[in-house]
């Protein structure tokens, strides 16, 4: 008994206050999400308000188990629980369940169960313990490789489902790397090829090819505040470019836009060469080089899109990335999820008063696209609040993971805050039509089990280790 | 334990912090800034009209309409809108009871308050001009345009597939679907929804207390249109579809004709069959249940889905087999002396080569091939020799589904090795014990599809393309790869040569002259299927002409008897309409459209 009161004293309240009022906040949402004047018991079990509730109950029991079981039960097991969610994650793609083209879920009776959303956990775990040990430098491509693989493994047996949107969640795990040592340039490499390749797919590349072009001169500004450089550079480029535009456009005719400005990029990177190695500007060189890189990349990204890829599957690429509204409405969905918090204008209408989440003409409303209903009923200050609260959340849960003694500990919670932003940014930012469709739920708030208990024992084992942050692990 | 990475938390707090901001900015824009999207604060609400699009068309091979739309129009009712009406002038009307009228009002209400609910489905014309006046005394109630499905002749039923409201288990399985929507069942319609529906839009309006239409929500901007579905094209030819439904009519059976350079089906008949019309619309459900009631079963594919043993159609692979396996040559002899141990054989000329024992279907001479097949001493045992054969088999199509563009296909039975040994204990049996496969019978079971589809690749001598319907898809001619992949038989076309010849002397001088054509060089085949249950089914492959063939074709007539009898005339006059577009023969023709095997 003495040792949980002990666990009791040294657990982070604010984060279990925190995750009690999301928790909250997602029941009322989803009871005025699927309210109708026929059932209007908030415990009516038939109803999914019902539903969740229990789920919560049950998301509670869970918390208490977790934090009742010894700390190093998790580092002593990471791997074995990481070893079972891959299991799952495999057996999921044979004996699971086809729901809406994809085998995410278990199904034992009436109850489901989507192995995706538990393994997340049992990655960060996997991934801490990997980590945990100072002499593992991720500054060292032997360390990088096996880290990447950890997370892109469940990512690509997610991706097989296939579940994008699970899939994409991994790739947060990175942002733990990046804080544990790991190159920025590899990081930046990353959410820089993201990028691209997303702008690359809704954009000319052309376009594209000269914005890049005007950001690295700018960034060359930045990083040496010489002007008589950034204007050498660009007259130089400019030269290049006219000449062979000129040359193509009346002799050759062959080369392409496109090319000739690879081409002069590349000559004017000759000449410039001698002024890099004589400062030693590595600046300016890793910038040209990121630049190369970019218009390499984007190029290869449209040319393989636009001539190599056979018409439908470009056809599901933009279906799956919601660049074209698909036959099962995707652009009709992010049109109706934009009305309705749209129309909940500043401070909202008001509780079970959306007429617009009433008519169920946005899809899952009550899972995926909960933040409908809290941007329709409470308006952009309830909206506000929300993300208040998650931000709060996330630098609490940073906050705590900086005070942490164990190596373990720290890269868990870190772990925890990538996979709890990524959720929260992703599924908001589709909600406003600022990203892709990519179903995934809002952490706390969605509705359904298997997301809740997942985001419940993720978070909660952080402040099991938390809570007895005094003690060695080892 | 130094950390030295420990600022990298600012910068990952930072982007933590912007992202927020990012959300925060997007949302500050859409919910206050623009209000495009908000609604004022008095009562409006919108009222969401789904833009159903018209259903794709779908052509024959000349460019021929089969199937089309007609309007319809559905009564929608939004429970929440309703006021106090005077019920009994609603129901005059409309033509409806009070009873109906209460009853759709609570499944409406059951269904959804404030969402719309179809309250009376496709009304008349003249009905919908009637209420189109007085509408506006009725409030909650609108009227949303649908189509139907229209045919331009009543036949190709079974190809075609019909069109049904979805039912609460395709709604849950799939997220497209809502109530009220349409959704293909059976046919081309159910193999090509996902083309044929097109996409749904919304069309949103601001409706006022009154549910008054107030206009339409920001400029329309958010509505979204409807897309039409694509057409589709056919390869069936529909004036061939329709003579062969004419000269099937009272009889059981099937035909199945086939282009053989391309694969795309001509026709394809199963009888008894129905009416496409009877399964449009508010009739639809009445009568498909008085259809699925019917002893003769017309809504069962036979072309697809019914099994039989191939009789005397399956000798010429049998013979192909035979040649590629070097275990008889073109002019090898085989004596017939009325038959072959068990097997009994019809009188004819003996001793006959190949294509005489095609020409007069001797079973002795294949029940002897096939035995040299069985027993062929380069294989060390029966088993890996029946391995090999039936590797042929496969190569086919046999016993498994071909994989063609029809949603109920059969796979038919060719038995493995397994099978026998359990049925008659390992290494207990031998040629002799499976010798009725040698002239298709015993346990083998094909459909006619599959047999039209060998008869097409032995027209093309060696190879064939997987059997489809639908010839291309859309503005772009959309075709699926694997309609356009070759399949290779791995038997030399030399081989191929002499059963033609053989199928060519079964029509000049053989069991099937009946249905020789002046001028056309028909290579035909006939067979008996078993039939346990009764008369035996008479079964015919064929193929025109000899050379460069046009069509490949397979005619069943159940229970009657004796392949040349029935299915050969009839075979030789879906041929003949097919490539000459007229028929000589005006006796044969009557004969068959008099036959009435229907008693
Ligand atoms: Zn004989």
């Amino acid at each position: 008994m003495k040792r949980s009161v002990n666990i009791w004293n040294g657990i982070d309240k604010i984060s279990i206050l925190l995750f009690l009022i999301l928790a909250l906040m997602g029941w009322v949402s989803i009871y005025a999400a699927v309210y109708n004047d026929e059932h209007t018991g908030l415990f009516d079990f038939s109803q999914r308000y019902g539903k969740q509730f229990i789920w919560i109950i049950a998301s509670m029991v869970i918390a208490v188990f977790i934090v009742i079981i010894d700390n190093r039960f998790y580092f002593f097991f990471s791997w074995f629980i990481y070893g079972a969610c891959m299991l799952l994650l495999i057996l999921v793609l044979i004996f699971g369940k086809e729901i809406n083209g994809a085998r995410s879920w278990f199904e034992f009776g009436g109850f489901s169960l989507q192995p995706s959303e538990l393994a997340k956990f049992g990655t960060a775990l996997a991934l801490a313990s990997y980590l945990n040990n100072k002499r593992q430098d991720l500054t060292r491509l032997n360390v990088i490789i096996p880290a990447s693989s950890i997370i892109v493994f469940p990512a690509l047996l997610t991706g097989l489902q296939p579940d994008m949107g699970s899939s994409v969640v991994y790739f947060s795990l990175f942002i733990v790397l990046f804080r544990e040592g790991m190159s920025p340039y590899i990081f930046v490499s990353g959410l820089l090829s993201v990028v691209l390749f997303f702008l690359t797919l809704l954009t000319n590349n052309l376009y594209l090819t000269i914005i890049l072009i005007c950001i690295a001169i700018t960034l060359v500004w930045f990083a040496t505040r010489k002007w008589k450089l950034v204007a050498t550079g660009s007259i130089i480029f400019i030269f290049f470019t006219g000449l062979l535009y000129l040359l193509d456009h009346f002799v050759f005719k062959a080369i392409g836009n496109e090319l000739v400005i690879f081409i002069s990029l590349v000559l004017s990177g000759v000449v410039c060469a001698l002024y890099v190695y004589n400062k030693r500007a590595i600046s300016v060189l890793i910038i040209y080089l990121f630049l190369i890189g970019s218009i390499i990349f984007v190029n290869t990204v449209d040319y393989t899109f636009n001539n190599i890829l056979p018409a439908h599957q470009k056809d599901r690429v933009n279906i799956l990335l919601g660049f074209k509204s698909d036959l099962h409405g995707t652009g009709y969905n992010v049109n109706q999820s934009i009305i309705s918090i749209g129309s909940g204008g500043f401070l909202g209408k008001g509780f079970l008063q959306g007429t617009q989440t009433k008519f169920k003409f946005v899809p899952k409303q009550s899972s995926d696209f909960i933040f409908c209903t809290i941007g329709e009923e409470w308006g952009f200050l309830g909206s506000a609040i929300v993300i208040g609260i998650y931000l709060f959340l996330l630098l609490r849960l940073i906050k705590l993971a900086e005070r942490q003694r164990s190596d373990f500990s720290r890269i868990y919670g870190y772990c925890v805050a990538s996979i709890l932003f990524t959720h929260i940014f992703l599924n908001i930012g589709m909600a406003v039509g600022l990203v892709p469709v990519i179903g995934i739920p809002l952490p706390f708030l969605s509705y359904g089990g298997s997301s809740l208990w997942g985001f419940t024992i993720l978070l909660f084992i952080f402040l099991r280790l938390d809570a007895s942050r005094t003690e060695y692990l080892v | 334990m130094k950390d030295t990475f420990i600022n990298r938390k600012y910068v990952i707090t930072a982007l933590l912090v912007l992202a927020c901001l990012g959300l925060l900015i997007r949302l500050f824009i859409i919910q206050v800034v623009k209000n495009t999207y908000r609604l004022s604060a008095d009562n409006n609400v919108l009222r969401y009209v789904t833009q159903y699009p018209a259903r794709g068309l779908v052509y024959d091979r000349n460019g021929e309409l089969i199937v089309y739309n007609q309007a319809a129009y559905d009564i929608m009712v939004v429970p929440s809108q309703t006021t106090k009406i005077d019920t009994s002038g609603f129901c005059d009307l409309l033509g409806i009871s009070p009873d109906l009228f209460r009853r759709e009002m609570r499944n409406a209400l059951i269904y959804s308050r404030r969402a719309p609910s179809v309250f009376l489905k496709q009304i008349s014309n003249e009905t919908y001009a009637r209420f189109q006046e007085k509408m506006f005394m009725y409030p909650g109630f609108y009227v949303q345009p649908r189509t139907l499905r229209k045919y331009s002749k009543p036949v190709g039923a079974h190809v075609l597939g019909y069109v049904s409201e979805v039912d609460d288990g395709v709604i849950r399985k799939n997220p497209y679907y809502k109530p009220g929507d349409y959704i293909g069942k059976s046919g081309i319609e159910e193999a090509y929804e996902k083309d044929l529906r097109g996409r749904r839009g919304v069309k949103i309006f601001l409706v006022d207390v009154f549910s008054r239409i107030k206009g339409s929500y920001a400029g329309g901007r958010m509505d979204t249109l409807a897309v039409q579905g694509s057409d589709v094209v056919t390869g069936l030819d529909l004036n061939l579809q329709a003579y062969g439904e004419l000269l099937m009519k009272n009889k059981r059976g099937s035909i199945v004709a086939i282009e053989p350079k391309t694969g795309e089906v001509l026709t394809l008949v199963s009888t008894p069959d129905y009416d496409p019309a009877l399964l449009v619309g508010r009739i639809r459900s009445d009568n498909y249940a008085m259809l699925s009631a019917d002893t003769l079963k017309p809504l069962f594919n036979r072309a697809l889905m019914a099994s039989y043993p191939p009789g005397s159609t399956f000798k010429p692979i049998n013979g192909l087999i035979g040649l590629q396996e070097k275990v008889i040559t073109p002019s090898t002899l085989f004596e017939c002396h009325n038959g072959y141990l068990f097997v009994a054989c019809h009188s004819h000329p003996s001793p006959l080569s190949l294509v005489g024992a095609i020409g007069n279907s001797c079973n002795s001479y294949f029940c002897q091939t096939y035995r040299r097949v069985l027993e062929n001493p380069y294989y060390n045992t029966i088993s890996d020799a029946y391995i090999k054969w039936k590797s042929y088999l496969d190569e086919f199509g046999f016993g498994s589904k071909l994989g063609t563009d029809f949603v109920n296909e059969l796979a038919g039975f060719i038995p493995t090795t397994d099978y026998f040994d359990k049925y008659y204990g390992k290494n207990r049996w031998k040629a002799l014990t499976v010798i009725s496969m040698a002239i298709g019978q015993g346990e083998v079971g094909t459909t006619p599809l599959q047999m039209a589809n060998m008869t097409a690749a032995i027209a093309n001598r060696g190879y064939y393309f997987t059997p489809h319907v639908v010839k291309s898809i859309g503005a772009d001619h959309f075709i699926d790869k694997r309609f356009i992949t070759r399949h290779h038989i791995s038997i030399d076309s030399t081989n191929f040569e002499f059963i033609v010849q053989g199928m060519e002397a079964s029509v000049n001088s053989g069991t099937s002259t009946i249905a020789a054509l002046k001028d056309i060089i028909v290579c035909g085949k006939t067979g008996t299927a078993q039939n346990p249950h009764g008369k035996n089914h008479s079964v015919f492959i064929a193929f025109a002409p000899k050379d460069n063939p046009k069509i490949a074709i397979a005619v069943y007539v159940e229970n009657a008897g004796f392949g040349a009898t029935f299915a050969a005339p009839i075979a030789s006059l879906m041929i003949e309409k097919y490539l000459r577009g007229e028929i000589t023969n005006k006796a044969r023709e009557k004969n068959m459209l008099e036959l009435n095997l229907m008693h």
